[in-house]
């Protein structure tokens, strides 16, 4: 039988501001333990929690960027269970009435002839408190708890089950995390845990409207394991169902050290959250001008970028696209274009050799060595005819190994395309006469004699003559 | 809807408080008797009418996103039962 999966995503981000969600207290991450653990995160009786309006802020901001619904009024609700991280026994959350509703997102999957375009509907997004952190070994028989975390604002994003394979549930995480941080909302942290996601799969033959029983992968909070982690959840599923078993609704794990997807070991009984309104929270009332009033703030989003770029540059699709992957590349490129360069070379040399040495390297383009000022310097030379195509790829790598700047490295290395005509002439008229052969090939109509004979020229100017001007050159001499 | 026993107990348990059983007996005949006050309003028709989620008509006042709370962990930790660097400390709860 042919199997179909159905995967939706739940992804956690942590909200860029300097103070808790209900407190004003701090926070940065990796500070000593519990000193950013105030009377509201330790839960101490008689406190009252007072939202940040730079949450509700970053809501708006993501229910735009998504065209989603932003709700004129949203409720908190207390979704109860206890643990040491957590001491009020419950969370503060939204449930039923979340600010952000019914949204989409646009994804890129694969790439080259096989890549293709898929709208993923957001179902939903809403504002909660993140718990503290329990530290295991801290003593034989005890946890350890830093209430540091506890409060921290998080936007919880919620998909429709839209996706049909690993790849394209990565190219949604991806794209999202690259969203969040476009619109300054997260940092993108996946490390320190700023951007986790929760991920369900689920099976059914192919064909079948009816979802197959989902089981939850928690957690996961790198792009590699997401895959890895999807593609063993669905192997497990239908070798399951293939054998005649059944799934069975649950949490998982993944191990990244075995590649395996392990369920938690049930809880004696299921979760029963009881959510209901907080009573110490009044309904969060958005108003149109709110909504106007973060808009205007907004950053140029990727999609109407990626318009721009291909409407005033004459970009193709799919590199108007790699373009605005991200923020810092697409604002790397425009830079370029600003310093200068024109927009086509910019966006073969970002998206070619930087973006290539940059994978090579591990980095992000935030972290060149070739800066946009510098890149511009470059492909100026090349667009004046100082250099030619291939004297810039070395160049470009000498920059690269912060031998200098583009100008220096030219002259240094001797690299100054030789465009004066009285010079080529002079190579060209002894290119012709040391082959003679050639010429006469040339004139007895083949054509492959033309090019082995700018071949020459270039041999003999030890590739420094402008390859136009040979080519104008001979054309002229050999009366072509 | 109707409670037994058994739910009284699962209640209890969901919200870490211990009851006997003759506790349990007296909590049912209370418990029903709420569910029967809340059968009661919803014989009532309320199409139309927006579920209330706060007892006044006024929204949530907003919050500056600044620094207020300062560094107190020494006084906080101070009541603690038991703490260890900075962590306070609580029976093993990983799995």
């Amino acid at each position: 039988m042919e199997w179909e999966v159905v995967i939706g995503l739940e992804t956690h981000t942590q909200l860029q501001t300097k103070t808790k969600i209900f407190s004003g207290a701090s926070t940065a991450f990796g500070s000593e333990p519990n000193t950013q653990a105030c009377v509201v995160s330790l839960a101490l009786p008689g406190v009252l929690p007072v939202l940040n309006q730079e949450a509700v802020k970053c809501a708006i901001k993501f229910g735009l960027a998504v065209n989603a619904e932003i709700s004129p009024r949203s409720v908190f609700a207390r979704k109860n269970y206890f643990y040491p991280d957590l001491p009020k026994g419950y969370q503060i959350s939204q449930y039923e009435l979340p600010v952000v509703g019914k949204g989409s997102m646009t994804i890129q999957v694969g790439s080259g002839e096989k890549a293709y375009e898929k709208t993923i509907r957001i179902t939903r997004a809403h504002l909660e408190e993140d718990a503290g952190k329990s530290v295991h070994g801290a003593q034989e028989g005890m946890s350890g708890i830093d209430l540091n975390r506890a409060g921290t604002p998080l936007l919880e994003i919620v998909t429709e089950p839209d996706m049909r394979s690993a790849a394209e549930a990565v190219a949604y995480a991806k794209k999202l995390h690259d969203l969040v941080q476009w619109i300054g909302i997260c940092d993108g942290n996946m490390q320190e845990g700023s951007f986790r996601c929760d991920v369900n799969v689920s099976v059914r033959p192919k064909g079948s409207e009816k979802l197959g029983t989902r089981r939850e992968i928690k957690n996961l909070n790198s792009f590699k394991f997401m895959q890895q982690a999807i593609e063993f959840e669905t192997r497990w599923q239908i070798e399951t169902l293939e054998d005649g078993g059944t799934i069975q609704q649950a949490t998982v794990l993944f191990n990244p050290d075995t590649g395996e997807t392990r369920a938690m070991r049930s809880k004696e009984e299921a979760n029963d959250y009881r959510y209901f309104p907080d009573p110490d929270l009044l309904p969060l009332a958005i108003s149109e001008s709110d909504i106007s009033a973060v808009k205007a703030e907004m950053p140029e989003l990727p999609e109407a970028m990626k318009a721009r770029f291909e409407a005033q540059f004459g970009l193709a699709h799919y590199d108007a696209n790699a373009l605005t992957g991200s923020r810092a590349t697409a604002d790397y490129f425009v830079a370029t274009v600003n310093a200068g360069s024109d927009a086509k070379l910019a966006a073969n040399w970002v998206m070619g050799s930087i973006s290539a040495k940059l994978n090579a390297e591990d980095k992000e383009i935030s972290e060149s060595p070739i800066s946009s000022i510098a890149l511009a310097s470059l492909i100026k030379r090349i667009q004046d005819g100082t250099i030619s195509n291939n004297a810039a790829k070395q160049v470009f790598e000498a920059m690269w190994t912060g031998e200098g700047d583009a100008d220096q490295i030219i002259e240094s290395k001797g690299l100054r395309q030789v465009s004066d005509t009285g010079a080529i002439e002079a190579i060209v008229d002894e290119v012709l006469a040391a082959n003679a052969l050639m010429v006469e090939e040339f004139k007895a109509g083949k054509e492959k004699a033309f090019n082995a004979l700018v071949g020459q020229a270039m041999k003999a100017s030890k590739g420094k003559a402008n390859p136009a001007q040979v080519n104008e050159i001979l054309k002229k001499k050999l009366g072509a | 809807m109707s409670l037994n026993s058994a739910d009284i107990k699962r209640i209890a348990h969901l919200a870490r408080i211990e009851v006997n059983d003759t506790e349990a007996e007296a909590t049912l005949s209370k418990l029903t008797g709420i569910l029967g006050l809340i059968e009661q309003m919803q014989a009532v028709d309320t199409t139309g009418i927006v579920p209330m989620s706060h007892s006044q008509d006024v929204t949530q006042r907003l919050r500056e996103d600044v620094v207020t709370e300062t560094n107190q962990r020494e006084l906080f930790q101070s009541i603690a039962p038991s703490v260890e660097e900075g962590l306070y400390l609580v029976p093993k709860v990983i799995e």
